[in-house]
């Protein structure tokens, strides 16, 4: 309950002195509502074909229209806002808890250093489409698969920000302290590093999502994601493109509601990382 | 009898690119029951080191190169990690200069209290709890029940630095490390918490080593004293004894260049010249090339130890062969 309470304040302090982060808060709570009722919430099946409407512009019936082979485009836009997230945040997901724990291991025992933080640099070096890409190529096309490809690159992201963290947090007083007092290395690692890594873990982790919500939509549109028909918006971008003179509704509402995400997720991030760093306190 | 702790011909060296630094080079004290003993010296002399080696803490680059750390008879430099990790905190316990920045500032205090007690002993949370709040009434922390559940930056340095000495009293120590434990603080708080130490100490029983370079602090303190210089110890005398009749030159030195309260003077007398590079030490008397009685014989081999009164040991020719000067 006094947690509870204490958020409730938190939030609404951040809303206060943080509005453009608070309007990225509210897009992003959106998108997860819709994300998780989106059975409950869209009008129709999103694979339902009817082909004698297709390419019908906004109506009563359909709010925002249908696609090329009359799929309902907002319920498509729904299921669409589901798998993105699902992919991002498991992808994310993956590259922190692999990320955190391979970089506090390899800060913390100076001998894995070298081959950890060095692997990290080796992935850093591709741009991610490559690394995802290529990950694909290997694995096949599905939608986990797509979620492992995202997740790989960005282990190194989260193993260079916590490595860093840890070397620092390392010198502290009171982790010598705590070493002089006989805590164990898992506890060191676990109840001194870790929780004073948390903040930094949150904000990347809010800063990095909608990158990944763009790359898995770019490997749908370059046809190595989500394999069709299942609703994604990269690939009803990609579908667009054929259509966008006669009907240049199927192009534009995936592309806005890609942007609206995107956006939601940067400013977040961007304001939480103000919010976070005491040194930049707004007042 | 024989000493609580025992520290013999400790040699502790940093290896650099440049060459090694040896930081402790051939340290030997011992520290009884029950005895405050205070290890003095200028910055970069190696009191800290030294008794960042007794917890056997000293990182890479830096390694115990020689020397016996007995303790309780036992080597502790022939521990294995998990024995050794099973005595800090439990029979050897450490407190440091920074409080405000040795607590975990994500944990209330009082739980990091309680941690301590609960890595070394098979004891409930609840009865955990009860220690640590009898400890917080022990060093004199007012309303310890609302304290216990304060974040470490809620509380002042003094009252944090008691709440440190509590930490470290937490599992009934044997030996106190106490490393500049009052230089962060200010004056008046500086007495409360050397008191506080001092009362411990014959509350409890327990040893302490404190390392300071305020003579100030060690007059008030101390029953024994060790004067370091450059990572060896050049004098070690009972408290009345160093003050009233310092003998080695470095000591005698060190006393010079105290402002005296009831005399007015124009300058202070430092000690002439700079302490050598550590890198490049000169042979023989390691204070040779800063002192006014040098022989010729101190440019020619490191000094003997010499017994020149009961447990007043001096490190300097000048006092060989019943002493001249």
């Amino acid at each position: 309950m006094k947690l509870l309470s204490r958020l409730s304040r938190a939030v609404w302090a951040f809303t206060r002195d943080y509005k453009l982060g608070a309007l990225g808060g509210a897009l992003v709570l959106l998108f997860l509502t819709v994300a998780l009722l989106a059975p409950q919430l869209a009008p129709y099946d999103p694979d339902t074909i009817s082909l004698r409407e297709s390419l019908a512009g906004p109506s009563a019936r359909h709010w925002l229209g249908q696609d090329n082979q009359g799929r309902d485009l907002l319920s498509r836009i729904i299921f669409g806002a589901r798998m993105s997230l699902y992919i991002s945040l498991s992808a994310i997901g993956i590259g922190a808890v692999f990320g955190v724990l391979l970089g506090m291991l390899a800060a913390y025992y100076r001998r894995l250093d070298m081959p950890i933080m060095r692997l990290m640099d080796v992935v850093l070096a591709f741009p991610g489409i490559i690394v995802a890409l290529t990950t694909i190529a290997i694995l096949g096309r599905s939608v986990n698969n797509v979620v492992i490809a995202i997740g790989i690159y960005h282990i190194p992201q989260f193993a260079r920000l916590v490595h860093g963290l840890t070397l620092s947090i390392q010198e502290t007083v009171y982790v010598e302290g705590a070493v002089a007092s006989g805590e164990s290395d898992f506890s060191v690692l676990t109840r001194y590093i870790l929780p004073n890594c948390l903040a930094s873990i949150v904000v990347q982790t809010s800063l990095l999502i909608p990158g990944a919500i763009m790359t898995a939509a770019t490997l749908s549109f370059l046809g190595l994601g989500v394999p069709p028909p299942t609703a994604e918006w990269g690939s009803m971008l990609q579908n667009s493109l054929q259509w966008a003179q006669m009907a240049p509704h199927v192009m534009i509402i995936p592309g806005l509601a890609l942007m609206l995400a995107v956006f939601g997720f940067n400013v977040l991030g961007d304001e939480l990382r103000d919010a976070m760093d005491p040194r930049l306190k707004k007042r | 009898m024989e000493p609580l702790l025992d520290v013999r011909n400790l040699r502790t060296h940093f290896f650099s690119r440049a060459g090694a630094v040896r930081a402790v080079d051939g340290v030997s004290f011992s520290l009884d029951r029950g005895e405050i003993l205070g290890l003095v010296g200028e910055s970069g002399c190696g009191k800290s080191v030294s008794s960042l080696s007794v917890m056997r803490l000293v990182d890479r680059p830096g390694r115990i190169v020689s020397g016996e750390i007995l303790f309780e008879g036992r080597d502790l430099l022939g521990l294995s990690k998990e024995e050794m990790r099973r005595l800090r905190g439990n029979r050897l316990a450490m407190i440091f200069q920074e409080p405000t920045s040795s607590m975990n500032p994500v944990f209330t205090t009082g739980s990091q209290i309680a941690e301590a007690i609960l890595v070394h002993e098979r004891v409930s949370r609840k009865a955990a709890r009860e220690r640590v709040l009898r400890l917080m009434q022990l060093v004199g922390i007012p309303d310890p029940e609302r304290r216990f559940r304060q974040f470490p930056h809620q509380f002042s340095g003094g009252m944090l630095q008691r709440m440190m000495v509590a930490m470290a009293l937490a599992c009934n120590p044997s030996v106190l490390i106490a490393d500049e434990p009052v230089t962060a603080l200010d004056v008046t708080i500086q007495a409360q918490i050397l008191d506080l130490i001092k009362e411990l100490r014959d509350r409890t029983g327990a040893s302490v080593l404190l390392i300071t370079h305020d003579m100030g602090v060690v007059a008030e303190t101390c029953d024994r004293v060790a004067v370091m210089y450059l990572g060896k110890i050049v004098e070690t005398a009972p408290l009345a004894p160093l003050f009233e009749a310092p003998k080695h030159p470095y000591t005698v030195g060190l006393f010079a260049s105290i402002p005296r309260l009831e005399e007015t003077v124009e300058w202070l007398q430092p000690i002439p010249g700079t302490v050598p590079s550590p890198l490049d030490l000169p042979a023989g008397c390691l204070f040779r090339n800063r002192c006014p009685h040098a022989l010729p014989i101190c440019g020619t081999a490191e000094p003997p130890i010499l017994e020149i009164a009961p447990k007043h040991h001096v490190a300097c020719y000048l006092y060989e062969a019943g002493g001249r000067a």
